[in-house]
Order: structure tokens, then sequence, then C-alpha cells
């Protein structure tokens, strides 16, 4: 197991260098951002120095030599605005989309176990047709167009939660319930489909032969079967979620990754936006070898190390 | 209740009780287009420490008998009539809640693909020991030393470290001893053996036909063993009854039927084994295909590839009778059963040419063929 992490681990180091590189050179084609950091009446001789205080003077890959010198020395940066350290910022800002990530992924997919399962129980029964029609309608619908309602209805006309902030346990609710819809649409139908198809194989016959009743079926014998195919679609939306917080967090003002991501962007603060997209990278990275580690865990036929039990 | 009794009782003395009891069983699956009958009027009986043989083409309906008997339909099938007498006990009559209480105790199957058998996500002794869970109320410590007896009453080499690995981990003729092993864990009383030799090379189908004859001795079950191979039916079964169509047509002792064909579809399933043939001869074979299920005639679901068919087989469907007017078995074998034990044994060995025997005393009880021509049809 600790030789295929090592190699898994190794062979996420040269994605990761792309995906520095490319963030890099598009933060740098928004433009300088001594226009933003200076009064508007500043000279040029104020400008130059700013660039040059800055090392936004140099050539594009000296610059870019510089900055992986710095990750080597794990030296981000500091953030034009603060001054603060940005690998500090961005790991500051981690936890709080890390939670609503968490929170929401746990949500949907119990949601969609127990939803996607009683669906599969009858394909075609009336659960599986209203189940069908709300995973989809779920699914379909667009993050920030749920979150205005969700703020105009639940907030402002019916007052019952904050628009925004973090304040207090009613805060989390509309920013969950936005993110969660998507997943759990998804997920229900990936689970109802890999449930049928499992409780259509034999050995769910041959474990009903042997007296194992409707709850055992399914929980026991059918769901580990269907879960590899649940669990590479969680993964996958796990990672969406994480994109999808820019959105929410930015609407909601939660105070998260997304939003620091944001914020950077408007202010050309590379050195924080950089550390933002690095750390976002290195968790969706850790989340992949996470997931292969489940699925060895669900099924012995991928395990990797040879072995025999 | 008192059957059980019963069966403790005569199960020393004579061991030839009828353990399984089957009729009229009828099967429709619901389609497209339409409900259509795949199994119509199934009857037969199956006796302790005894082999019944069904045997019959794809699509004759089986293993939807087989799957019928075991409770495990699929959900697009549906039991349309018939009783299932298991130990006096009518499974057709119950819920499948309380089914359960019987599938495992009472009746093990065995399938054709052990490797779709068998749950690729647990190691082996975990399926080995739920029925000791389920049934017994076992720890899961306990299940797994029953699995691993179970897997040395098997014959499979090293069980206490084996019982940890997962089915991919076996070769296909391993896998179906644990199929095996699983069904008689709780020493049933009646086992069903679904083709379970089809998807196994030679040499291992005749140790896995071995291993469960040694098992049926020494449980003394009844064993219902479904296949298309007419020399597994003539070496392991004592009696066969072969299926066309949903149909029972033919059954009967083994010996009898196999040396005595009295149903035009029997004789030519058996004229179609090559006995001697030349190179470069044609092998024989039935003309024609089984009919749709969607698309079964009125009349003998025979007549369209039988050589004998004649008016009254497209106008009227030929029920089971005995044959040569002997008194059939098709209810209850309670009377006969002095007759029964005897004319097994003595009939097992040789049998009689075909033709001859016919005429020079009557078939022992429980022959029975749903031909119109019967009598004829043995020299076609």
């Amino acid at each position: 197991m600790l030789i295929y992490l090592r190699k898994r681990i190794a062979s996420s180091a040269l994605p990761l260098v792309v995906v520095i590189v490319g963030v890099f050179a598009l933060a740098r084609m928004t433009g300088n951002p001594a226009g933003l950091y200076l009064p508007l009446n500043a000279t040029q001789q104020m400008r130059d120095d700013f660039t040059a205080r800055n090392g936004l003077d140099q050539p594009l890959l000296v610059q870019m030599a510089d900055y992986f010198g710095g990750v080597l020395r794990l030296d981000f940066g500091q953030s034009l605005r603060t001054g603060q350290d940005a690998a500090a910022m961005a790991l500051r800002a981690f936890p709080a989309t890390l939670q609503l990530a968490a929170t929401t992924m746990v949500l949907a997919v119990l949601l969609a176990l127990v939803v996607g399962c009683w669906a599969a129980l009858k394909p075609n029964g009336v659960a599986d047709r209203i189940s069908s029609f709300v995973s989809m309608a779920a699914a379909s619908i667009p993050d920030f167009w749920l979150a205005i309602v969700g703020i105009w209805v639940f907030a402002i006309t019916l007052g019952w939660l904050p628009t925004s902030g973090v304040s207090g346990a009613g805060a989390w609710v509309l920013p969950i319930a936005t993110l969660l819809l998507r997943p759990f649409g998804v997920l229900v139908q990936i689970v109802r489909g890999s449930m049928v198809s499992a409780l259509s194989e034999p050995y769910i016959k041959l474990a009903r032969s042997r007296g194992a009743g409707e709850l055992r079926v399914v929980t026991h014998h059918a769901l580990r079967n269907a879960a590899a195919p649940a669990l590479t679609v969680a993964g996958d939306l796990t990672v969406g979620l994480v994109n999808g917080a820019v959105v929410v967090e930015t609407i909601f003002g939660w105070p998260g990754i997304g939003k620091l991501m944001i914020d950077s962007i408007l202010q050309r603060d590379f050195a924080v936006l950089q550390a933002a997209v690095l750390l976002t990278a290195v968790a969706i990275f850790a989340l992949n070898i996470l997931i292969d580690m489940g699925y060895a865990l669900l099924d012995a036929r991928v395990r990797p190390v040879t072995a025999r039990a | 209740m008192k059957t059980a009794a019963q069966t403790v009782l005569t199960g020393q003395s004579r061991a030839r009780d009828v353990v399984l009891s089957v009729r009229d069983l009828a099967v429709d699956i619901r389609t497209h287009r339409g409900t259509v009958r795949a199994v119509n009027g199934v009857g037969f009986e199956a006796r302790a420490g005894e082999t019944l043989a069904l045997l019959g083409e794809s699509g004759c309906g089986k293993s939807m008998t087989a799957k019928a008997l075991a409770g495990i339909m699929d959900p697009v099938c549906d039991l349309a009539g018939g009783e299932i007498v298991l130990n006096g006990t009518d499974l057709a009559a119950l819920t499948p809640k309380e089914r359960l209480k019987f599938a495992g105790p009472e009746l093990g199957i065995v399938f054709q693909d052990a490797l779709t058998a068998l749950n690729p996500v647990y190691p082996v002794g975990t399926q080995l020991g739920e029925a000791f869970r389920i049934h017994r109320g076992l720890s899961a410590k306990e299940a797994k030393a029953e699995a691993i007896e179970l897997m040395k009453r098997v014959g499979i080499p090293e069980p206490e470290s084996r019982v940890n690995s997962y089915p991919h981990q076996f070769s296909g003729g391993m896998r179906q001893r644990i199929l095996i092993a699983m069904a008689v864990a709780l020493n049933p009383r009646l086992l069903i053996a679904d083709e379970p030799t089809t998807a196994l090379d030679v040499t291992v189908q005749a140790q896995i036909m071995q291993l469960l004859r040694k098992l049926r001795e020494e449980g003394q079950m009844a064993v219902v063993l479904i296949t298309h191979d007419l020399a597994v039916v003539a070496e392991e079964a004592d009696t066969v009854a072969v299926m066309y169509a949903g149909n029972v047509v033919e059954s009967g002792p083994v010996s009898e039927v196999f040396n005595d064909p009295r149903h035009p579809y029997t004789k030519g399933l058996l004229e179609s084994v090559p006995v001697h043939v030349e190179r470069g001869a044609h092998l024989k074979s039935i003309a024609g295909s089984p009919p749709e299920l969607h698309d079964i005639p009125s009349g003998c679901v025979y007549q369209s590839r039988c050589p004998l068919a004649q008016d009254i087989c497209r106008a009227e469907r030929p029920r089971l009778l005995p044959v040569n007017g002997s008194v059939a078995v098709v209810k209850s074998g309670a009377e006969n059963d002095a007759d029964n034990g005897l004319g097994a044994d003595a009939d097992l060995g040789g049998g009689d040419p075909a033709g001859n025997y016919a005429g020079t005393r009557p078939p022992r009880p429980g022959r029975v063929a749903a031909c119109h021509f019967s009598k004829e049809s043995n020299n076609v």
C-alpha cells in the first residue's frame, strides 16, 4: 500500500506543476496590479518602483523560476493587499470551504443512498418515478439561480434565515441546500442504476436462497457492489463542489477559499491566488487518492497489493 | 408439522420418502408482448437419497422451474398456480417472508455459473457462514468455524487460510465446490442443482458430480438436477422428467425412459446422441426449433417437429398419462412405494433393449408420457 501511495503522489507532481504554470500565466494576463494599488495620480516613477519591488519587471520565465524556487522552500510569497503570507491566508480560508463541502457531501451521499435504494427496489414503480423526477430536477437547477431564489424567499420575504455570513447554524442552511441539490440529484441516479443492476445479479438470488431477507440483501449484498460507481461520481462531484463554492461562497459571503480566489483575482493579488489554487489542487489530488483507497476497501479485486489472502 | 415427525420416523427404515412433490406448477412471465406461460402444469416427485433429473433444451422452462421451487424468480415472473410440497408444507402457499425460513435449512440451490453466483466483494468464508448467522444466530467467529468445516466437507484444500480468500481467487471447480457447500450448509432435505457442471471442463465435471453424489448419500437429500446433458442424466439420475416448451412430456425411471422412450421428443433427443458415427457422416438432430412462448400452438406442444403428428395432435393437447395403463404416481406414491424400491434396483443396471420391453411386462408405476401415440412412438 505504501509503495502504491508513493507512486500516486509522485505521479501527481507533474499535473500540479502544470496547474501552477497555468494559473501563473493566466493571472499575469489580467494586467499589472500597480494600477490597482497606487493612487490614480501616481507618477510613472512610482509605478516602476512598485513593479520592480514586486519583481513584476522581470521576464515571465524568470518570475516563474523564482516562484518555483520559493515553492520548493515552502515560501509562497506575500499578499499585495495585506502583506501577509499568501499560504497562511489560503490555509486560513480553507477550513470554511472544507466544512461546507464535507457537510454537503455527507448529506448528499446519505440522502442519495436512501432515495436511490428506495427507487431501485421496484424499477418503474411509483417511488422510482417520483425519485427520478425529483433527482432530475435537482441535478438540473443552476446553483447561482437557486442561491438567489433561496435568499429572496427564505431570507428576505420570510426572514427565517440570514442572507449571508457565518453567524449561527441558520447561516449554514442556504449555502448547504444550494450546494447539495446537484450532487444529490446526480448521485440518486447513479445509486439507483447501480443498485438495479446489482440486485439482478445471481449472487443476490443466491443470498435469498440462503434465507437473507430484503433488508440484508439490499444493505449487505447489493449496496457494497453498487457503491463503487457512486464513489467515483461522488469524488467527481466533490471536486465540482470545491469549484462551485466559488460562486456560492461569493453569493453568501462565506469566508472560504472560493471567496478568497475571487477576491484575489479582482485585486490581482497573484501570490494569494496561486496559493489558493495550489492548495485546492493538492486537496483534489488527495481526494482522488482517498477515492482509490476507498475502492480497494470496497472490493478486493482492485486492491493494488499482490499479497494473496 | 406431522410430516416432519413422520420423516424422522420413517427416514431410517425406508430411505426413499417423497421429499418434494410438485403438482401443476405454472409460472407466467410478463413481457412487453403480453404474459406468457413459461412453465405449464409441471409435476414431479423427488425422493430422499435419489436424484431427479429435469431434462430439456434451453428455454424449455427447466431453470424457471428450479427458481420457482427455490422462491427466487425474477421480478417479472409470477407463480400462476400449483403446489410445491416440501416435507408436507406447500411452499407455493407461503408469503415470501415465510419462505425465507425454509431457504437454507430445508432447501438449497446450486447455480451454473459459480463466479457470478458468489458475491465478489466478500470473502467466501463470510458467504459460507451467512446461513449459520441468519438461521442459527451464530456469531461471526462461530460462523467462520462452520465455514471452514464446510470447506473441508467439499474438499477444498487449506480451508483455514482459504476461508478469507475472495471468489476471484479460486478456480472454477473450487468455486463450484464452494457454491455446493453453501447450498448444503444447513443439511437441507432438498438440493436443487441448476446445471451445476455446464460451465466446467470435463474432468472437473466428473469430480463435481461425484461430490454431489457423496453429499446426497451423506445427507439423504433429494436432488433435483437440472441439465441438458443426456449422459449426466443416464449416470446420475434415478428418475427423469423430460421438459419441452414448459411442459413435462415424459417422466419415469431413467433406465426405462432411456431404453423405451414413449414420447417422440424424448426419442429424438436420445437419437441425437452420436454413437459409433463415421467420420463425415451427418449427425442426427431434431429438425426445427421449439415454439416461441408467445406462440404455443393449441394441441400438442411438439406437433411442429413431430414425425408422428396427426390431426388429433393439432386439435387436442395430450395429457400426461400412465404408459401402458399402469397406475400413475403423479399424485401420491404412498401405496406404490414397495414396488418402486424393487423396480428401481432391478432396472438400474441393464435395461432391456428398446422394443422388446414394452410388450413383455407392464412398465413400473410412475411412467407417464404426454403423447397421443405413446404406444407407437417407440417404433418411429
